[in-house]
């Protein structure tokens, strides 16, 4: 079986075949994946890359958030990019890192999840997900090695479980489940800062937004390749939170009213932040 | 090397035939169904677990019969098939036709060239904008391929079955009245063989049907880019119930 191509239709491949998309894809598309190819010598033109993602548990979930900004070298890539999506209808994950290969290992792992439920018939648990996700970060080593790296954080709510959990990654795909909150990024130390200072536990959503978004501001203040938020065009970050009935988007104008709350209550305050 | 006797090519094609066919008689029937708000698909099968409907993509949906372990592998096929292709092109690239032409060749292969032919019928649907833009595709087991229109019958006594749909069907239906119609049509063979012996009709209850439906406005109603839903047990009785109702058209 080894090396044969075949259609993928039976008769077929009644061995071996897993459940996982991301195996299938592995042996009979390789050329599909984001990763796994062998780059020649050479050094990389700069290329966009994602910066800042917050996550923290609230009462009843979980949130995570990102800022809209992807730079290359010392420019600004994009203004708009959205670096945290949803990964299944119970969890979420945000990228940062080389923005091209994120963005496909986003939709490789969406298409994971979703495979495995329609050949199954059931959801894989929040374990397996997260073990799948450092698999696929654990493939890109290769391409990490040459400066393509892509780092994500995963959270989600086990269906039927009242408590969000987080999990962090690095680039050898080691899986790492972190407590109360986290941060992955260029702005992660600062917005690790500001969350430790934050964070309580029992948060309300609102008050749990109202956070990611101010932990954002901070990393912004600092890192200069996370965006705040802009004003003017009326640029938010993308914030998404799972609870157990699903992960939801947190609307334009929820976000709207968190950054003007923080905004004027600092321009009343006229402190260095 | 021992010596095979002639047998004429039409021959062999009928007995494959005549096989295939008499093993997807032996099964029970399967409808799939337009209705106003979107597909129906039933199945009569008492187990929770083996299903013989399934989820292909975000509006493509399968139901089969036959043998479990054929249809299976090529529900997982189709699944298969239909992720690479929206993951290497886009979500909308993934169509009904194109997953029908492959199981059509697939199907004919293994007809011609196996031992053995599947004994198992196919339907690939996949619910569109509105009514008209629904498509049903039926899959024989030699690989031919056609466009119905509407609704479908397929396995056990499918002509008992297609007629009574006949019979029943238009268009514009909601979901309660759909589902007693292909209930309807599902207990039909009963009624016309058994009914007159045991002298009362069973007409089919929640925990031997198996339901799930393509929503038409999955992406407006429940934000999700996925059209399939299985319907509990619970949720089916209840529709069940209202459906036997005479048809009132309010919103459901």
């Amino acid at each position: 079986m080894a090396g044969t191509r075949h259609s993928g239709f039976p008769p077929l491949e009644g061995e071996g075949s897993s459940s996982s998309f991301l195996d299938f894809v592995s042996r009979n598309n390789p050329g599909l994946l984001p990763f796994g190819r062998d780059l020649p010598a050479g050094s990389m033109p700069a290329t966009p890359h994602g910066t800042t993602i917050v996550a923290l548990t609230f009462a009843g979930g979980v949130l995570m958030a990102g800022d809209r900004r992807a730079t290359m070298g010392t420019m600004i890539a994009s203004r708009h990019i959205e670096k945290v999506f949803p990964a299944d209808k119970y969890s979420v994950l945000g990228i940062a890192g080389t923005a091209g290969i994120a963005i496909d290992m986003v939709r490789l792992f969406q298409v994971e999840l979703e495979h495995y439920e329609k050949i199954e018939g059931t959801r894989l648990s929040l374990e397996g997900k997260a073990n799948r996700l450092g698999a696929m970060v654990r493939a890109n080593l290769p391409m990490a090695l040459q400066g393509l790296s892509v780092v994500p954080l995963f959270a989600g709510i086990e269906y039927g479980a009242a408590t969000g959990r987080l999990f962090s990654y690095d680039v050898t795909g080691g899986r790492y489940e972190e407590l109360e909150h986290h941060s992955v990024g260029s702005g992660s130390v600062f917005a690790r800062g500001a969350l430790k200072k934050l964070w309580r536990p029992e948060l309300s959503e609102e008050d749990a937004v109202a956070v990611a978004v101010e932990a954002l501001i901070d990393a912004a203040d600092d890192d200069s390749a996370t965006g705040g938020p802009d004003l003017i065009r009326a640029l938010w970050p993308v914030v998404y939170t799972v609870k157990n009935d699903g992960a939801t988007r947190v609307s334009q104008e929820a976000l709207a009213a968190a950054v003007a709350g923080i905004v004027t209550h600092r321009s009343i305050e006229r402190r260095e932040a | 090397m021992s010596q095979q006797f002639y047998v004429s090519p039409e021959q062999v094609m009928k007995d494959r035939a005549d096989f295939a066919r008499k093993g997807i008689a032996r099964g029970k029937s399967v409808v799939v169904l337009s209705y106003r708000d979107g597909m129906a698909l039933v199945a009569e099968n008492p187990s929770p677990t083996l299903h013989k409907i399934g989820e292909i993509y975000d509006r493509i949906a399968f139901a089969a019969v036959g043998k479990y372990n054929e249809f299976e592998s090529l529900r997982q096929a189709g699944v298969r098939y239909a992720d690479v292709r929206g993951y290497s092109y886009d979500r909308v690239d993934v169509t009904a036709r194109g997953l029908a032409s492959v199981y059509a060749q697939s199907l004919g292969t293994v007809f011609t060239a196996e031992q053995k032919p599947f004994e198992v019928e196919l339907a690939v649907a996949e619910v569109g904008v509105s009514e008209a833009g629904d498509h049903i595709f039926r899959l024989n087991f030699d690989g031919s391929i056609s466009d119905e229109a509407g609704f479908l019958a397929m396995g056990g006594q499918a002509d008992a079955v297609q007629s009574t749909l006949e019979r029943l069907w238009v268009p514009g239906a909601l979901l309660a009245q759909a589902l007693h119609w292909a209930v309807t049509a599902l207990a039909a063979p009963r009624i016309s063989t058994g009914a007159s012996e045991t002298g009362r009709i069973h007409l089919l209850d929640a925990t031997t049907l198996e339901v799930a439906v393509l929503e038409r406005n999955a992406s407006r109603v429940r934000g999700s880019h996925r059209a399939f839903r299985r319907l509990g047990a619970a949720d089916v009785a209840a529709l069940l119930a209202s459906g036997k109702q005479p048809p009132t058209p309010s919103p459901a």
